[in-house]
């Protein structure tokens, strides 16, 4: 338990010092970025798909996991499809 | 542990270092793409690390396998959709939705964990996250969704306040601390489970319909370290390091955020989450208004003005998207800038519907982001401007915020009064969102040319091009 706490500590401090270092330009990508990253949600949802046995489990998992997938797909691509948009020359 | 979990392990590791370092590239618009690619090439290589541990560990069923696939292949089809076909425009309704599904999962993650455990319940150390997650994900998850509604259009933007609202709150409150305590007592209670879920869920809406459109830059943040925490549960009632360390820094994130919009907006936290204060996207009546005499100009008056300019500030505001014009104001700017004229862009924080979402809807419009100012960046400049154009930002450049005693006192401004000559493209003298007269406007250096941005900008372009051509 000690040690799951110690690890959300030091990512909250890692998380607001490279974070605080994110141009105003680039917030809106930074947010759906940092949006795709907890599409790691995903892998806790399909840890839990592994153990479900009954049909209440299966409805379950695969809500969170249909959720947690689309969290991450399409948080990635976006973010992808607004950086590329950024150019330093017209 | 045998040596697949250690291998799996070390790459679920290997996975939050790349979110770290991709999150590290962003600092700078040349390196934030592959920043990004490195995240998902981490997010990539954590899914298919767990998938193998699954396979290896032999516990799940062949309909937990094609349940699994077939969530995968709906959620990732319904996410690559939408992220391909949204508007830039859309975008803060997009990440409102992407933040729904996470914390949604997060919640839904939870009470499957919980409903799971049997008579034998869970200790506390399991419990007590479940339940933080449970209450955080399903309160991200429908307030998530009322946002996105209210910025689609489909739930009214203004504030909705009814009566008894924050009775009605303080009981759901009751509520979470009850009903978390029958969980934590009665694991397997599936009563507890979705007294909780409903007292979370209701409470996500009453928590967002009282906040205005115009606050939703911050809502929105808020939601998104919401999530962050969520997940962060999530990771700690599945003992998964990874996902603590991803929902940490989402939650720094979003915390960030929530605080530079509140601050931007001159408002306090608490005070937009108690609500009613902003107001919709209000439609201003036609027409010039108003007490002190303003200066109408025209659009041949101003093409000159551009044209005889060294260095021209543009100031582009949420009017700007709204009426999507920001294809014409690039257009205008390049053709300044053929002609010998310095172009730069002054962006307020808050300036769109979410952070930063300025600058993506002038780069989507071909604008180099060289040219995309901060405010702190671009205030000194203002006094060497030789035309300040202001099109569809209000409040964030009144002067009265300078001095005390009125709505804006004290909220950060662009120095826009101190450019040597200013023009404001508007449709009329109607008022912004904190509803006062912006002195700006009355300044006798500023010129006013009273037309929707679109048709304005339009038409100032042909008449620049007919003026240097």
């Amino acid at each position: 338990m000690i040690i799951a706490v110690t690890v959300f500590v030091l990512g909250l401090l890692v998380g607001f010092e490279v974070i605080s270092k994110v141009p105003a330009t680039l917030h809106t990508p930074l947010m759906s970025g940092a949006n795709a990253i907890h599409g790691i949600v995903l892998v806790g949802a399909l840890l839990i798909a592994a153990q479900a046995h009954d049909l209440l489990g299966y409805l379950l998992s695969f809500a969170a996991v249909a959720f947690a997938s689309m969290n991450v797909v399409g948080g990635y691509v976006v973010t992808d499809r607004m950086l590329q948009m950024f150019r330093s020359k017209s | 542990m045998n040596t697949i979990t250690t291998v799996v392990r070390y790459v679920l590791l290997a996975a939050a270092a790349c979110f770290v370092l991709g999150l590290h590239l962003m600092n700078h618009p040349a390196r934030a793409r592959r920043g990004n690619q490195l995240s998902a090439a981490g997010m990539i290589a954590a899914v298919a690390g767990v998938l193998v541990l699954i396979a290896g560990s032999g516990t799940i069923t062949t309909t937990g396998w094609i349940v699994a696939a077939a969530a995968v292949a709906v959620g990732s089809t319904a996410g690559l959709y939408a992220a391909r076909t949204v508007q830039m425009t859309a975008m803060p309704q997009l990440v409102s939705v992407f933040n729904a599904v996470g914390g949604g999962a997060a919640a839904l993650l939870a009470v499957s964990d919980l409903t799971g455990a049997g008579a034998a319940g869970v200790p506390a150390r399991v419990g007590v996250p479940a339940a933080l997650d449970i209450v955080i994900g399903a309160v991200t998850f429908s307030g998530s969704l009322v946002a996105a509604g209210k910025l689609q259009g489909l739930v009214p933007g203004r504030p909705l306040v009814f009566r008894g609202a924050r009775a009605v709150n303080a009981a759901l409150g009751g509520v979470f601390v009850l009903a978390g305590g029958w969980l934590l007592a009665r694991p397997a209670s599936v009563a507890a489970l979705v007294v909780l879920t409903g007292a979370a869920l209701v409470f996500g809406v009453t928590m967002v319909l009282p906040i205005g459109g115009a606050d939703m830059p911050v809502v929105i943040s808020l939601l998104n370290a919401f999530t962050g925490t969520a997940v962060a549960m999530a990771g700690f009632v599945l003992d998964e390091h990874s996902l603590i360390v991803a929902g940490a820094l989402v939650g720094a994130s979003g915390g960030i955020l929530t605080k530079l919009m509140a601050d931007a907006m001159n408002r306090s936290i608490p005070a937009i989450i108690l609500g009613g204060f902003g107001t919709g996207d209000d439609v201003a009546p036609a027409g010039p208004g108003g007490g002190a005499p303003v200066r109408a100009v025209t659009v041949d008056d101003v093409a000159m003005q551009l044209a005889y300019a060294d260095r021209v500030i543009v100031v582009p505001g949420y009017g700007l998207a709204a009426a999507q014009a920001q294809h014409e104001l690039a257009a205008l700017a390049e053709t300044l800038q053929e002609h010998g004229v310095r172009v730069d862009y002054a962006i307020h924080p808050v300036a769109g519907r979410m952070p930063g979402h300025m600058n993506v809807l002038l780069a989507e419009a071909k604008v180099p982001y060289p040219q995309l100012k901060e405010m702190d960046q671009i205030n000194p400049d203002f006094p060497q401007a030789d035309v300040a154009l202001v099109v569809g930002a209000n409040d964030v450049t009144n002067p009265a915020a300078r001095r005390p005693g009125n709505p804006v006192s004290g909220m950060p401004i662009l120095d826009v009064d101190r450019a040597k000559s200013v023009v404001v493209i508007k449709r009329s003298m109607g008022h912004g969102y904190a509803g006062i007269d912006n002195e700006l406007y009355t300044d006798p250096k500023t010129g006013m040319l009273f037309a929707d941005a679109k048709r304005g900008l339009t038409d100032l372009l042909v008449a620049v091009r007919a003026f240097v051509g």
